[in-house]
């Protein structure tokens, strides 16, 4: 327990490189039992009022969201705002805004994971379960666009009564199969990682129904190191496996617009521009959720201001990649001497109907990220909070600019027309929030909000070499390599 | 519920921190025992080698898996837009070469097959689930979830004895040795 981070550094005597230690991940050398306590606490313990305050309104947006659809299917898609040209308007929208949101989960949970990132073992419990819940209401969004919901089977690869089947080689099927393959497969990796957490919380309850539920969902895991050592394979395969679908399904996402040929969707910087967006709006969202989270139950040892200013940069970063994809599209559109595309980019910054979405989109996806390069302004959480605000706000719309007022303007004059939302899209709207914070919370009261086991894991005193080097300040893990890790001495097993 | 028909699973013991488990850990190994584990809240660095724990199988089964999921998807497209009902939409043709524009579903359902295979691959290696365990009986045993760190040497290990295991294990630094029974 000594040799940790508040100590400092070691100057080797022999004269040898001074090496800097790292940053802690958990602050004030905290137990095992500690984190134990504290997490699961959450989920033994009373709810704080504040919980209550925010559950009540959740449940009763829910609740008009669901009266929202009731009302869009006993009259018809024309509750929503949208008519020719504009046929995707607020709907598509908030689906590419919430499935956005998902990715950060993902990117948290596998591509750190990948990376070696060890900071990502305190947000990626609660980021991952942002993602189903984002990809929950975009989900919502495609499924009542159709119109007649209940042909909304036709999505799967079910032939219909004259025996059509799909057409495969459309983009909204590929959505379809992108995000239904997205949902399963975040859904398997995070119950997986739940696990031998589910287990810790049925350990700790007194017999009763409690324990036999946490205890069925925790399989009867017993933590054995011939358990572990399957159990990492699969953690890091599934890491493997997501990193590719996450950057896909964005992509995907991207060509519903990018394989038509409408100008001002018809570009090939669409994928990896989707992609960065929304890994920059997901993880404005979990700042969002998380910054208040680990006030309210004082998690502040675990989330610390490390991991903040950490997602912090990565918004810097991705914010600004938002940002060379903005001013990209503008020049190839000025460059490409295409004048329908040419027009559509004039339209749509300069003197179009909709300048005021765009204006909002580039200040608050741009600009207000630039804050972070100030290390004052990572470490405020008041800030850190203003700017994830600007970003959720941005990021929607982003999505408005590319979608309705593209449409606004399309390539006949004579068709043109100014989109309107209507009560019903900005109630159905609002209310997806309602479900988003509903499930969020009933999470947050259900199961462990941090990872408890993988937490655990990289604290200094779960390395069985912490103190064999102690000379030079290296830590054990720069010295252990991947192979002392998994060849196997043929001695048996 | 307790019948007096028990069968010895094996002994316990508790150890105090990482350190002293992964040590003891590679002298279990080193005295040749066979059917033993550690159990710990989270997966330690390196245990796979103090134990002798040789590399999962599991990639092999995810990559048959995925295999599977991609030629699921290609048959899938195939099937219904060349064989069944061939549509000639977006200038592409009813033949085997659309095949890019099949790729996306090829890929998606790669990864889909592939995680379950994960999950359901792990589960299979693992043996879990299961209702109950014998280890669950004792009272020690449910701090492995939180700050326990433990070494069980099973009954049906070759070298088992209930002597000289015990003394093995206090030997090592055992403590807190406990004998864990099964009821029949």
């Amino acid at each position: 327990m000594e040799a940790t981070a508040t100590a400092p550094a070691h100057t080797p005597a022999d004269g040898a490189p001074r090496v800097l230690e790292r940053e802690p991940l958990v602050l004030n050398n905290r137990s095992y039992s500690w984190i134990t306590n504290r997490i699961c606490g959450i989920v033994e313990n009373k709810q704080p009022g504040l919980w209550w305050l925010l559950f009540v309104p959740s449940v009763i947006l829910t609740g008009v969201m669901v009266f929202c659809f009731v009302y869009l299917i006993s009259t018809g898609v024309g509750v929503w705002g949208q008519k020719q040209p504009v046929a995707w308007a607020w709907d598509i929208t908030n689906f590419v805004f919430w499935i956005g949101i998902g990715h950060a989960g993902t990117l948290i949970s596998a591509i750190l994971f990948l990376t070696r990132q060890k900071w990502r073992t305190s947000v990626n419990r609660a980021a991952e379960a942002m993602t189903l819940f984002a990809v929950m209401c975009a989900g919502l969004f495609p499924a009542f666009h159709v119109g007649r919901v209940w042909m909304v089977w036709f999505l799967a690869p079910i032939p219909n009564a004259n025996a059509i089947w799909q057409n495969f080689k459309s983009p909204l099927l590929w959505d379809v199969f992108a995000v239904s393959t997205y949902f399963t497969v975040s859904v398997i990796f995070w119950y997986i990682g739940l696990i031998p957490d589910l287990a810790t919380l049925r350990d700790r309850c007194k017999p009763g129904l409690k324990k036999m539920l946490y205890g069925t969902f925790a399989l009867g895991w017993r933590g054995g190191n011939r358990h572990w050592s399957h159990y990492e394979t699969a953690y890091m395969l599934l890491a493997a496996l997501s990193t590719p679908l996450v950057l896909s399904v964005h992509s995907v996402v991207s060509f519903d617009f990018a394989t038509s040929v409408v100008p001002g969707w018809h570009t090939t910087i669409f994928p990896p521009y989707f992609v960065a967006g929304a890994i920059f709006g997901g993880f404005a969202m979990v700042l969002t959720l998380m910054i208040p989270a680990r006030k309210i139950y004082g998690l502040q040892d675990l989330i610390t201001p490390k991991h903040i200013d950490n997602m912090a940069k990565i918004i810097l970063l991705t914010g600004t990649i938002v940002g060379y994809a903005y001013s990209m599209e503008f020049f190839m559109a000025y460059y490409g001497a295409n004048k329908f595309e040419l027009q559509t980019f004039q339209l749509r910054g300069l003197y179009g109907p909709s300048t005021w979405a765009y204006y909002f989109m580039f200040s608050f996806n741009v600009f207000a990220p630039q804050l972070f390069w100030i290390r004052w302004c990572r470490h405020n959480m008041w800030m850190v909070m203003f700017v994830c605000m600007c970003v959720n706000a941005g990021m929607w719309f982003e999505r408005y600019v590319i979608i309705a007022t593209t449409l606004e303007r399309h390539l006949t004059p004579g068709s043109w027309r100014t989109y309107e939302a209507t009560w019903v899209d900005k109630v159905t709207f609002l209310g997806t929030f309602g479900f988003f914070m509903m499930l969020f919370l009933l999470f947050l009261r259900f199961l462990p909000v941090i990872a408890i086991g993988e937490v655990k894991g990289v604290l200094p005193q779960s390395n069985p070499h912490q103190d064999d080097h102690p000379e030079t300040g290296i830590q054990e893990e720069d010295l252990m390599d991947y192979a002392d890790r998994h060849v196997a001495k043929t001695v048996n097993a | 519920m307790s019948t007096t028909l028990k069968r010895v699973h094996g002994y316990l013991a508790e150890f105090d921190s990482v350190k002293e488990l992964y040590h003891a850990a590679e002298k279990v190994n080193e005295a040749g025992y066979n059917r033993w584990d550690v159990h710990s809240p989270f997966p330690i660095h390196g245990m796979d080698h103090a134990m002798g724990v040789k590399r999962s199988k599991l990639p092999w089964l995810v990559f048959f898996g995925g295999a599977a999921g991609t030629t699921t998807a290609f048959l899938l497209q195939y099937i219904t837009q060349v064989k069944l009902y061939p549509t000639i939409v977006q200038a592409k043709p009813a033949t085997i070469f659309s095949l890019p524009a099949w790729f996306p579903v090829m890929f998606e359902l790669t990864i889909l097959f592939s995680a379950f295979t994960t999950l359901f691959g792990l589960l299979a290696l693992i043996g879990l689930p299961r209702l109950n365990h014998p280890l669950f009986a004792s009272k020690r045993f449910p701090k492995f979830s939180d700050d326990g760190f433990f070494v069980c040497i099973e009954a049906r290990d070759p070298k088992f004895s209930q002597v000289g295991t015990k003394s093995f294990l206090e030997e090592i630094g055992g403590k807190n040795i406990e004998l864990v029974e099964d009821e029949i």
